[in-house]
């Protein structure tokens, strides 16, 4: 009996985040100074969904992972040279803007059309991951967005952990407030899952699972459909970096008994 | 014309949060200054202790939407009573605390009424007629003021971004919302809380200092050999002295997923930073954490900035802290401790 699941991993690409962002107008919003050239990772949460999905599939048999990713077709194929070799997917490319700028709704819009357009999509044994908030917008919408236009009514962000329970049940540690989290039990699939950091380390490369995944991805990019992704309705006043910089007091070749004094002074005043 | 909904859900004691009383504050604020019908929504067990609260907020209509179904924090039960109170209130704008709960269903409500909704709100005011909202983009590095011509508009205020408000508590009537569940917004069941795997409380977001210790406290010493143990009794008799809230990079707990000492208590519910978190905190003490830029981002609501770190070219020095003080943190941290114990 086949037990897999149908894991649809949502996730876009984002600047490396030790990349200095500066942003620049543009006559259709802001976006970022250099924005094409700058190196891209795929999304930090999204990557976390990623692994979990592989991790859930690996103890599933039968389970298939899809990636849906709205990108620039051309640095989506630069980061999948990275993700590909971490763990085995398919992937489904969708041509448009990753920009912070855009707004989620036209974002959940694409995505779920593109997973209304899987083969064989069976909701019995859906489960959409994604990160809960991206490194670019940081919103955290699009997933009940996304919930939504599939007529999905079990959403979970934040998560942490989530466990198949011999019934088929769902187990889901959600993040909430004050360092705590929130258990719930889910009958079972379709639901939407928003992860946090999850609990699994980042898998190492492998060029075997690499080279079989590229062999996929590239045609899929070369195919990939353009999607408009805007802002619409939204009209952006101004965005300024803040003042980062402090003028940072260093203290050197003080005793630990000096420099103790200070802090505890510190803390307490 | 606008018209201002405020949107809340109540607490175990039926009163209403913090979050929720800033966001009410905001709300309030806005729906003078707009001269605009203002209209209070509450979600919980009961409503009306809640609503009393509100009382003075300036809001004409009190809605509620409760019942045993709507104490769990869930997706299906949340939306359902959020929907059912926003059609009542027909409002073009709605206000909500960035709580974890409202996060979860809100932006579900906002397409089921073809709206639109922003989240981690830091300002929303009205200057001239026109409403501008404030947020950051990728992650606390530039920010942004915007308006929004589609409606309705869904705004969650992030928690500790606006003045608690507060008013005379009074009786106020409140109109009930019947809300009729299908079976299926009942398939997820909310089984209980958790504290983080360590079992200790040490995430304070009301604390007003956040520790951070980064991944130099479970490195070689001068001696050559790791002092994990010693770390972790030195880092928590600090806890236990200041109760700080403890945070951490994302170099120390991914050390653990690598099979690598580490310190025990710590899991990534204390990562701060890009894949973490940025919490709000008076002032910050880092320490064997070298601030580079994917960490300290999750540093800009720290207002006061010091670090402990052997390196005098760390990211710290270059801006990132007030202070950076070039120093051994097992020294200086155990003599902190003593300083506190006599005091």
């Amino acid at each position: 009996m086949n037990t897999g699941y149908q894991i649809v991993v949502c996730g876009g690409i984002v600047p490396d985040p030790l990349q200095t962002l500066e942003p620049v107008p543009t006559p259709t919003g802001p976006a970022l100074k250099n924005e094409l050239v700058l190196p891209a990772t795929l999304d930090p949460w999204a990557c976390h969904a990623l692994y979990e999905a592989a991790h859930l599939a690996r103890q599933h048999p039968g389970s298939k992972v899809v990636l849906v990713s709205i990108s620039p077709k051309q640095r989506l194929q630069q980061v999948m040279m990275t993700i590909a070799q971490k763990v085995p997917f398919d992937l489904v490319a969708l041509d448009g803007a990753a920009s912070g700028f855009t707004d989620p709704a036209e974002t959940a819009a694409a995505l779920a059309e593109a997973i209304n357009g899987l083969p064989g999509l069976n909701r019995e044994k859906l489960l959409v991951f994604g990160g809960w908030e991206s490194a670019s917008r940081g919103a955290g919408v699009t997933l009940q967005y996304l919930a939504e236009r599939l007529a999905i009514s079990d959403v979970f962000m934040g998560v942490d952990e989530l466990r198949v329970q011999a019934d088929g049940s769902l187990e889901v540690l959600e993040r909430i407030e004050g360092g705590r989290q929130q258990a719930s039990r889910c009958s079972g699939p379709p639901v939407v899952v928003g992860w946090a950091t999850g609990k699994l380390p980042e898998p190492r490369n492998n060029p075997q699972i690499g080279m079989q995944n590229m062999r996929a991805i590239i045609p899929v990019l070369q195919r990939a459909k353009q999607v408009k992704i805007g802002a619409e309705g939204v009209s952006f006043a101004s965005v300024a970096l803040p003042k980062q910089l402090r003028q940072t007091r260093i203290v050197r070749d003080a005793t630990p008994e000096a420099i103790a004094r200070e802090i505890v002074e510190w803390i307490k005043g | 014309m606008e018209s201002i909904l405020f949107l809340g859900t109540c607490e175990e004691d039926g009163s209403l949060g913090k979050p929720a009383r800033e966001t009410l504050g905001v709300a309030s604020q806005l729906a003078a200054q707009l001269r605009a019908p203002f209209a209070v929504g509450l979600i919980g067990t009961s409503v009306q202790e809640a609503a009393n609260q509100a009382a003075d907020s300036g809001a004409t209509r009190f809605l509620g939407v409760c019942g045993p179904d709507f104490s769990q924090p869930r997706y299906a039960t949340d939306s359902a009573a959020a929907e059912a109170l926003c059609r009542a209130a027909n409002a073009t704008i709605i206000l909500a605390p960035g709580t974890s709960r409202l996060m979860r269903c809100l932006p579900g409500v906002a397409h089921r009424l073809n709206g639109r909704a922003d989240t981690h709100v830091t300002a929303f005011v009205a200057n001239e007629g026109t409403i501008t909202a404030q947020r950051w983009y990728y992650r606390q590095r530039m920010e942004a003021r915007f308006t929004r011509s589609h409606r309705p508009w869904f705004v969650l205020i992030d928690p500790g971004a606006a003045p608690v408000w507060s008013g005379i508590s009074r009786q106020v009537e409140v109109e009930n919302i019947d809300v009729v569940l299908p079976d299926s917004a009942r398939k997820t069941e909310v089984t209980g809380f958790r504290e983080p795997e360590a079992g200790l409380n040490t995430i304070r977001p009301d604390a007003d200092l956040l520790f951070v210790v980064g991944a130099g406290w479970t490195k070689k010493q001068p001696d050559g050999k790791v002092h994990a143990a010693e770390a972790e009794q030195l880092i928590l008799e600090f806890l236990t002295r200041t109760r700080c809230s403890l945070g951490s990079s994302k170099s120390l707990v991914d050390l653990g997923s690598e099979g690598q000492p580490v310190l025990s208590f710590l899991s990534h519910l204390n990562q701060i930073g890009q894949t973490g978190s940025t919490p709000r905190h008076p002032k910050g003490l880092a320490t064997c954490c070298h601030g580079e830029e994917p960490h300290t981002i999750g540093w800009r609501f720290i207002s006061e900035r010091r670090a402990i770190n052997l390196d005098p070219q760390c990211g710290w020095a270059r801006g990132k802290a007030d202070v950076l003080y070039v120093a051994d943190a097992f020294a200086v941290l155990k003599r902190i401790n003593e300083l506190l114990s006599e005091t």
